[in-house]
């Protein structure tokens, strides 16, 4: 068994070769298969990551009239915390408001005197809510309307901004799914034209197949050296999409950081580097041996 | 023992053989005549398990062809070296690689590949072309290649359909006389051909196929093709 495994290795090797030019060809249209998968993971993580930004930006205010108590707001904001709609809840004291406020408006003389000549603060205290699912938003606004905590709310700012988030829930939702539709189709279409290739190059070796088995070679043997090969264009156009890959995930990632805040390409590339590979790998080898199978599954019959 | 029993073999639009019976004994050299689309190929066809008989029994050695497996056929064709007119050589292999290719699907160990194959080389006098590869070769060269591949593993038969069709005068006696040699060192040979002056000069046992009917079988016979 050891020798007829060194002698199906030893022809994959030598076809692989000897057909140079067929093999180069190949090679490429699955180097580019590999590279729209690679490209189809990459994407979809900064797509996820410019949705999640886009999405942590939406949040609810809730108002407190300024005579509720502290403690009375920190209950309500540990009742909203054992919502399963809710992600989180931050506390802004009046005082934190306040400070906010000055902070924000230090440049202006009219506002910070007004302030001084007001005397008392104004201003009152809140809670930002943030939904799990920006679906979830009208779930929470409707809860904190109830009868039982509108005697302590001022304003809840959702209906006001209903319409934004509403819009926003809906291109995130279209664009995830635009986005899985398109990684399944560029998928396909990298499988379907790997699969026609190998099939093509199996297809000009069909004379040497029939040879093979009229020699006496079982179909063991005569398959062996192309799921070989098929192998072999897994691992070399794997190797070469990642070195062709990192230096550009490298060079866009501080380019894409200015665009979307707090997105490391980079850092998730190199963190994530052995999986992506291993992806990679699985992908084309499975593409090659596949192909090779069901293309080499035809002339044996001979 | 080669025996055919009984054998018709049908395509789907006509009769390629009807009711062949005949048998072979070891070592004979055996020439089977006819025209074209007489029905020669189909013989051979059939003996090497390429197409299964519509009616009878083939048994080629220990084989019961027409009742083969798919995956024993191989095993069939180890013992069967088979000769084509088109030499049917592996192109992007060297002349070595073409030869020990048969010695490594029979599971020869590696060490005695080497020797094996110059031996067959010297045989068919083509000793230092081993690195060659077929397009390098002439015809005449590339025959004796696919005789050197057919008899490399010691077969109990040879098969040569139409040897000698794409081959100079020359060359065709070189081939035919390697044949014979071939046959004298013990193995049974069949020859499919319609080359008159090569059955004549054989004077050894020729099968006429007319129309897919074995219609002449002679212990010493001479090309009578009608």
């Amino acid at each position: 068994m050891a020798t007829t495994l060194y002698r199906i290795l030893r022809h994959g090797l030598q076809n692989f070769w000897r057909q140079r030019l067929l093999s180069v060809a190949t090679l490429i249209v699955m180097l580019l298969a590999l590279l729209v998968f690679e490209w189809l993971i990459i994407s979809s993580f900064i797509g996820g990551t410019a949705l999640d930004a886009i999405q942590d930006k939406i949040d609810i205010s809730v108002y407190f009239k300024t005579t509720i108590e502290e403690d009375k707001i920190l209950d309500i904001q540990r009742t909203l915390q054992t919502l399963d709609e809710v992600k989180e809840v931050e506390y802004v004291s009046r005082q934190e408001a306040l400070e906010l406020f000055k902070e924000r408006h230090k440049d202006d003389e009219t506002i910070s005197k007004a302030l001084e000549e007001l005397g008392d603060n104004p201003l009152s205290a809140s809670l930002n809510i943030k939904a799990k699912n920006p679906e979830q938003y009208s779930v929470i606004a409707t809860y904190l309307e109830n009868d039982s905590l509108s005697e302590y709310i001022e304003k809840v700012d959702y209906r006001q901004n209903k319409v934004v988030i509403d819009r926003l829930t809906q291109i995130i939702s279209l664009s995830k799914q635009a986005g899985l539709i398109l990684i399944i189709v560029l998928t396909f279409a990298a499988v379907l034209v790997t699969f026609n290739t190998i099939l093509l190059a199996i297809y000009s070796n069909k004379e040497e197949i029939s040879i093979m088995r009229l020699v006496g070679a079982s179909n063991f043997f005569i398959r062996g050296p192309y799921i070989v090969a098929g192998i072999l264009y897994g691992t070399i156009a794997a190797i070469v999409g990642m070195i062709i890959t990192t230096p550009i995930v490298l060079f866009i990632s501080p380019h894409m950081k200015a665009f979307i805040p707090g997105m490391d390409l980079a850092g998730y590339f190199i963190h994530d580097l052995p999986l992506l590979f291993l992806y990679q790998l699985l992908f084309g080898i499975g593409i090659g041996v596949i192909s090779s199978l069901i293309a080499i599954r035809k002339y044996l019959r001979i | 023992m080669i025996t055919f029993q009984n054998v018709s073999k049908n395509y789907s639009c006509h009769e390629a053989l009807t009711d062949i019976n005949f048998k072979i004994a070891p070592q004979e050299f055996v020439s089977v005549v006819g025209r074209s689309g007489a029905g020669k190929s189909t013989v051979i066809k059939l003996l090497i398990g390429e197409e299964r008989p519509t009616k009878g029994r083939i048994i080629v050695g220990q084989y019961d062809v027409g009742k083969l497996r798919p995956r024993d056929l191989p095993k069939l064709r180890r013992h069967v070296g088979t000769i084509f007119q088109d030499f049917r050589l592996l192109p992007s292999k060297t002349v070595f690689e073409n030869i020990s290719f048969a010695l490594e699907v029979a599971g020869y160990p590696e060490r005695e590949i080497p020797d094996i194959v110059m031996e067959v080389l010297d045989l068919v006098d083509l000793s230092g072309k081993e690195r060659n590869f077929v397009n390098e070769l002439s015809g005449g060269e590339r025959q004796r290649v696919a005789i050197a591949r057919a008899m490399v593993n010691k077969p109990d038969i040879i098969i040569a359909d139409e040897p000698t069709g794409n081959l100079d005068p020359f060359n065709t006696v070189g081939i035919i006389n390697l044949l014979t040699k071939i046959n004298e060192l013990g193995t049974t040979v069949i020859l499919a051909t319609h080359n008159k002056d090569i059955v004549d000069q054989l004077n050894r046992r020729v099968m006429v196929i007319e129309n897919g009917r074995l219609v002449k079988d002679e212990k010493r016979g001479k090309y009578s093709v009608t």
